[in-house]
């Protein structure tokens, strides 16, 4: 891409006391992270982790690019088949099981986004929402899916061949390197001056192709990247759980991580995350409740949508007046 | 040297010591975990029925084992496999779990199938149809009671050739348990002189089974089979009573239907199809007196056989801890249910096999015309009974590893 003449992306000098704020919570966030397993239960807090990942990933589109897809849990089902398929039937190992499901996620995330970053808006999201019901389909009926009964106790097996991951607290480690990994990948992105080519790109497209960008090339790097990390999210989920089914790939689960992204805060580096504790917390704590969970769920949409529209981070950083 | 002789026996001599404390009961207490779906579409056949059923158990049992009290628990899986297994992970680390019980939906019970056997606790199936589960995924740690897909087959297919429904028409829902309910179903038919005249696979969760009816209509097949599940079902089932398709002398077999889905209906849409099931409220003297205390907890709804294998196989897990005198070792506990000869007041007599296959005859009935009814739930006219021994499937076609 740097290749091509077009402009150099400015660098955009952030003042650095407002980076302050964000490197506070990065490093609040991993003292957290540090905590967590010991106060709460680690096969919880790893599955808050891997959802908060997936809308991480979501959020750089939606937040950053301002294209909404309504289709990632292709991206996070795929991964998680990829990832169930590679550790059972081929043996293969934590380390590589989960780079092949990305590197699936990521493939899958070129075809998807070149064909749907042609439209913009409901055709964007229709067109994402078209492909991954495609795909669910194909995941319904092709055997080494296994359709309804989905994958099931996948092996978690040794990290590197000595670290044991079928102590929950051992893979708990793993997991919780690698959604900072994500995370400060995302991070990084968001402010480098990618980032910020892609930040023009949702304020003002026309302005932003008059300025000589190439934003189709721009939105494409954007849309593989957030496919790859959510395909990082799903293959790791899939691991820890030791399942991959049809829930992953269905078009609730692409719903969940709007909402998710929404309820946290769109556009924000925190939002996601707390918005994925809130929303798996829900359905983990009242689970008792049944159909009352979705209830619940819808109630929260509504009121976020009328009362806070910015989500619980970004009115928090209104309020500071600082991103966060 | 000495010393560690001396250690060595102080560390024998701890062990024997510590034994009878280990073979006793995890927490102080026996909890049971239902888990199975409180909501959604299985919430009636399975749901709080379920929950019903195993407190029945443990007030029938005397509410203690040893001296120890048994408590009942139950959360809702949602049907998603996810869902399921998360909550039995918290359940068996954190909260003392010692047994999961009942477990609806194949994929949500073969999750729980491999994290009971990781864990080594005991679970006890009843509303899951997979014969997978005493079959390739069978597991030391698992009792599969009230049914399978196999029996269900084997039992709507086999007794309905022998009572004369010799040509099939299948409607199958396109999808991975739709078709092997129809495999199953076909080789059933055909092994016993039958023969299948065609088939037609619809997808799963359609509204409009017209055209696929129509197909069955045109086939004059004297049976069609319906091998899809839930909502496919109760679809099927009233549109065909629209088409008039049981009206014009064919049948409708069920191969997954339960009371609940019959009373849901109405024997105007329903009278005359024909189902197997190892349960009917109206067996006998001792099942029509437990699902009369049930229907009372129940606001006067009947069990289903699913109901009836909670409290069943609950009541057999506890007679295995009373003989047991512990409930830490899962692998034991089912070890011990599987040697002992099992009796109670619903399923009678009966054993489970080595696979964890728990063996019962099965009943295949066909659905009163409303004039035949004499009162609320009364819906099935008994046709035949299978016997235990071949109502399940033999133990060696199920490619069990325990089977040597």
């Amino acid at each position: 891409m740097a290749a091509r003449s077009e402009p150099a992306p400015i660098a955009v000098a952030v003042p650095s006391d407002v980076l302050r704020h964000q490197k506070l919570g990065i490093v609040l966030l991993a003292a957290l992270l540090l905590v967590a397993p010991f106060v709460f239960y680690p096969v919880f807090v790893m599955k808050v982790l891997c959802f908060a990942l997936f809308a991480c990933a979501f959020n750089l589109l939606i937040g950053y690019v301002g294209l909404l897809s309504f289709g990632h849990a292709a991206f996070f089902g795929t991964a998680s088949y990829a990832a169930g398929h590679a550790a059972k039937v081929w043996g293969l190992p934590f380390e590589l099981a989960v780079p092949f499901a990305t590197l699936c996620s990521a493939g899958l995330g070129l075809v998807f986004g070149w064909l749907a970053i042609r439209r913009q808006g409901i055709y964007f999201a229709m067109i994402t929402l078209a492909l991954a019901q495609m795909l669910y389909f194909f995941y319904l009926q092709a055997p080494f899916t296994g359709g309804e009964d989905g994958i099931q106790a996948i092996p978690r097996g040794k990290l590197f061949g000595i670290l044991d991951l079928s102590n929950d607290l051992v893979i708990y480690w793993v997991v919780a390197a690698i959604f900072m990994g994500g995370f400060l990948l995302i991070y990084r992105t968001i402010h480098s001056p990618f980032g910020q080519v892609l930040k023009a790109i949702r304020e003002n497209e026309a302005r932003a192709i008059s300025l000589g960008y190439d934003t189709d090339r721009y939105k494409l790097v954007a849309f593989t990247l957030s496919a790859a990390l959510s395909g990082l999210a799903g293959g790791t989920k899939a691991i820890v759980f030791q399942l991959a089914s049809l829930t992953d790939v269905h078009w609730t689960m692409s719903g969940e991580v709007v909402l998710m992204a929404l309820v946290g805060g769109l556009g924000t580096v925190f939002g996601p995350v707390l918005g994925a504790a809130v929303i798996v917390s829900l359905q983990n704590y009242l689970a008792g409740l049944g159909h009352w969970v979705t209830i619940v769920q819808g109630l929260i949409f509504v009121a976020c949508v009328l009362a806070f529209r910015r989500g619980i981070v970004g009115e928090l950083a209104h309020l500071l007046k600082k991103p966060l | 040297m000495r010393r560690s002789w001396l250690f060595a026996a102080a560390a024998l001599a701890g062990t024997l010591l510590t034994l009878p404390a280990a073979a006793d009961f995890t927490g102080g207490k026996v909890r049971i975990g239902v888990l199975n779906d409180q909501s959604s579409l299985y919430a009636d056949i399975t749901g709080q029925g379920s929950v019903v059923a195993a407190r029945m158990a443990v007030e029938d049992w005397g509410g203690k084992v040893k001296g120890v009290p048994i408590e009942v628990v139950f959360a809702d899986h949602q049907n998603k496999p996810d869902v399921g297994s998360n909550i039995a992970r918290q359940w068996y680390d954190t909260e003392g779990v010692d047994a999961i019980v009942d477990v609806p939906t194949s994929s949500v019970a073969l999750a729980i199938n491999e994290i009971t056997r990781e864990k080594n606790k005991v679970f006890l199936v009843s509303g899951a149809a997979t014969s997978d589960l005493t079959g390739p995924k069978c597991s030391p740690n698992t009792v599969h009671w009230t049914y399978d897909t196999w029996a269900l087959a084997n039992g709507t297919g086999s007794a309905i050739v022998q009572t004369g429904g010799d040509s099939w028409f299948f409607l199958t829902a396109d999808y991975a348990f739709g078709h092997a309910l129809e495999r199953d179903t076909e080789a059933v038919v055909l092994k016993s002189g039958g023969k299948v005249l065609g088939k037609v696979r619809h997808p799963l969760n359609t509204p409009d089974f017209s055209s696929y009816l129509l197909q069955a209509q045109a086939s004059r097949a004297k049976i069609i089979g319906l091998a899809n599940a839930g909502g496919d079902t109760i679809n099927s089932i009233k549109q065909a009573a629209e088409f008039g398709i049981v009206a014009g002398g064919q049948n409708l077999a069920g191969l997954l239907v339960f009371i609940t889905d019959v009373h849901g209906l109405g024997l105007q849409t329903a009278q005359g199809l024909i189902l197997t099931e190892s349960f009917y409220w109206d067996l006998n003297d001792s099942t029509r007196a437990w699902s009369k205390r049930f229907a009372e907890r129940m606001n006067g709804r009947m069990p289903t056989m699913v109901h009836a294998g909670v409290y069943a196989a609950v009541l057999h897990y506890l007679k295995a801890l009373d003989a047991l005198g512990s409930d830490a070792d899962g692998r034991a506990v089912v070890a011990k249910m599987k040697e002992m000869p099992t009796d109670d007041p619903l399923f009678g007599k009966g054993e489970i096999r080595v696979d964890g296959r728990k063996l019962h005859p099965m009943y295949l009935f066909e659905v009163k015309k409303p004039a035949e009814s004499k009162g609320p739930w009364d819906y099935y006219k008994l046709k035949a009974t299978i016997p235990a021994d071949k109502a399940f499937r033999p133990l060696a076609e199920g490619n069990c590893p325990l089977v040597k």
